[in-house]
């Protein structure tokens, strides 16, 4: 099991480690919904050191990157961050990822922990079609690069603070190359997962005790406070954001999953399961990735079958929980096209028990 | 954590505080702690008589959901009703205010099988590795 650059920190602060992805991670510090009303109305600091990062670099690198993800490429501009995912080949989804673009023969791909052994293979099998050198013009920096995620309303602000570059005033989804207390060439980027605001930073390991002890600091008047992977769950299930394990994955379709608006079908944009998606989608979705509200008491859990009003299993949970912003149990699941409407009446079933719960649109959290 | 000299323990995690015929029952200290959050507790078995053994309900926590044991046979006389608005209280005083059910202990004998303190945290401490 790898220890992240941080992970020194989480054990003098008595986190309960677990393993999660191969890493030695965080789950909780002082409690799961402390943490998560911590970054809902404060600032809390994820320790995502375990992400991967690959960089494409080369006049073919834009080629490869529009091929290889689903959302528009030439969208990007310099600075620009934008979501996306790999289709598989076979009408699924390798991962989920983020693209930055810091010109336009260099972009840097933000891959999942779970994933990154499999993305890379996949990236490398992908690199000989457009001529990528890999290990210099596709690269995997995932070992040498640590990251934190500062989210809440009051993130920017503090770490506003440790920088003379303006971060305030940022745009959602841009990112900046700058110094950091002290540390030059930090990527500072507007991203997150949780729904609240804040900036994801990007440092070579050898960085990363100087920048958490900084990062702390400078937010200590704020409140600032270290949240474990937990309520980075709760967190991003209220904003109805997909987790790549749970509610998609290899054998599901990215417009299935919802992820329509990041498959972009331009007549400039070759990219890998285009024809089968368009067809797909022309024939019409078969199941569709909805979020519900469970109206009797109980709490949906993954895997729970989800069933209609005859009791007839139509789908499964794929990720449940209860929502601490929302004070109310709250999941996804694929359902069949027909209910997936909003308001449409399905049940849970929980240990045997049929709870009723209704379809609702999503994000849960409306801040 | 803390372990109470005057309860009595089972291997899974509960506590049975004997007054005399009848007993509570709920989770340890070291319990809610593994737990986390607790955020629904569910017990629908009022009124039965169960087995040593056998489940008689349910504790959710944000992120995972633990059947609840009884440690003797008995019969389920009361939920504490306080869980349903503040389940919380099991995390807070899992020995006084988090009790999850007031039984009455139909099989005496069986209250000798049960770990004390010291046996308990023995217990606890190896399963901790």
């Amino acid at each position: 099991m790898k220890n992240t650059a941080f992970t020194k920190f989480h054990e003098e602060l008595g986190a309960k480690m677990v393993p999660f992805a191969g890493y030695n991670m965080p789950v909780q510090y002082e409690g799961l919904i402390a943490e998560h009303h911590t970054v809902r109305k404060g600032v809390g600091v994820f320790d995502v050191s375990h992400m991967g990062e690959f960089w494409v670099k080369g006049p073919k690198a834009f080629d490869f990157v529009q091929y290889v993800t689903s959302n528009d490429v030439a969208a990007l501009f310099d600075g620009k961050v934008q979501y996306s995912c790999f289709p598989n080949g076979k009408g699924g989804i390798v991962d989920d990822l983020l693209v930055y673009r810091v010109n336009e023969v260099t972009y840097l791909l933000v891959v999942n922990a779970a994933n990154i052994d499999k993305d890379w293979a996949w990236c490398v099998s992908q690199a000989p079609k457009f001529g990528l050198t890999v290990g210099k013009e596709l690269y995997n920096a995932s070992d040498e690069i640590a990251q934190l995620a500062i989210q809440g309303p009051l993130a920017l602000k503090a770490m506003q603070k440790l920088t003379d570059t303006s971060v305030e005033d940022m745009e959602y989804y841009t990112f900046k190359k700058l110094t950091f207390a002290g540390v030059k060439d930090v990527i500072f980027s507007t991203t997150g997962y949780t729904g609240s605001g804040g900036c994801e930073i990007y440092m070579a390991n050898k960085d990363a005790d100087n920048i958490w002890k900084a990062v702390f600091e400078a937010g200590e008047e704020f409140g600032i406070k270290p949240i474990g992977l937990g309520a980075r769950d709760t967190l991003r299930l209220e904003m109805g954001f997909c987790l790549y394990g749970n509610d998609i994955n290899d054998t599901t379709s990215p417009l299935e999953a919802g992820l329509g608006w990041i498959t972009k079908f331009n007549d400039k944009k070759e990219f890998v399961d285009k024809a089968f998606l368009l067809q797909q989608k022309a024939e019409g979705l078969k199941h569709k990735l909805v979020g519900f509200e469970l109206i009797d008491k109980g709490i949906p859990r993954q895997h729970y079958p989800i069933c209609n009003a005859e009791g007839t299993h139509i789908g499964e949970v794929t990720s449940g929980t209860m929502g601490p912003s929302v004070n109310m149990a709250v999941g996804m699941g694929y359902v069949p096209t027909a209910l997936s409407k909003a308001d449409s009446e399905i049940y849970i079933e929980v240990r045997g028990k049929l709870l009723k719960a209704k379809v609702v649109k999503l994000p849960f959290y409306k801040g | 954590m803390k372990i109470l000299d005057t309860l009595k323990y089972t291997p899974n995690h509960e506590w049975l505080q004997l007054e005399g015929d009848e007993a509570l029952v709920g989770v340890t200290d070291f319990a809610q702690s593994q737990l986390g959050d607790i955020v629904f507790v569910e017990v629908e078995t009022v009124g039965e008589i169960l087995e040593k053994g056998e489940s008689f309900g349910t504790i959710e926590a944000v992120k995972t959901v633990e059947d609840i044991y009884l440690p003797v046979s008995g019969e389920i006389l009361e939920f504490n009703e306080a869980l349903n608005a503040n389940p919380e209280l099991i995390n807070k005083e899992p020995y006084e205010g988090g009790w999850v059910v007031r039984i009455k202990v139909t099989n005496p004998s069986e209250v000798a099988s049960l770990l004390d303190a010291v046996a308990y945290e023995k217990h606890v401490a190896e399963s901790a590795h």
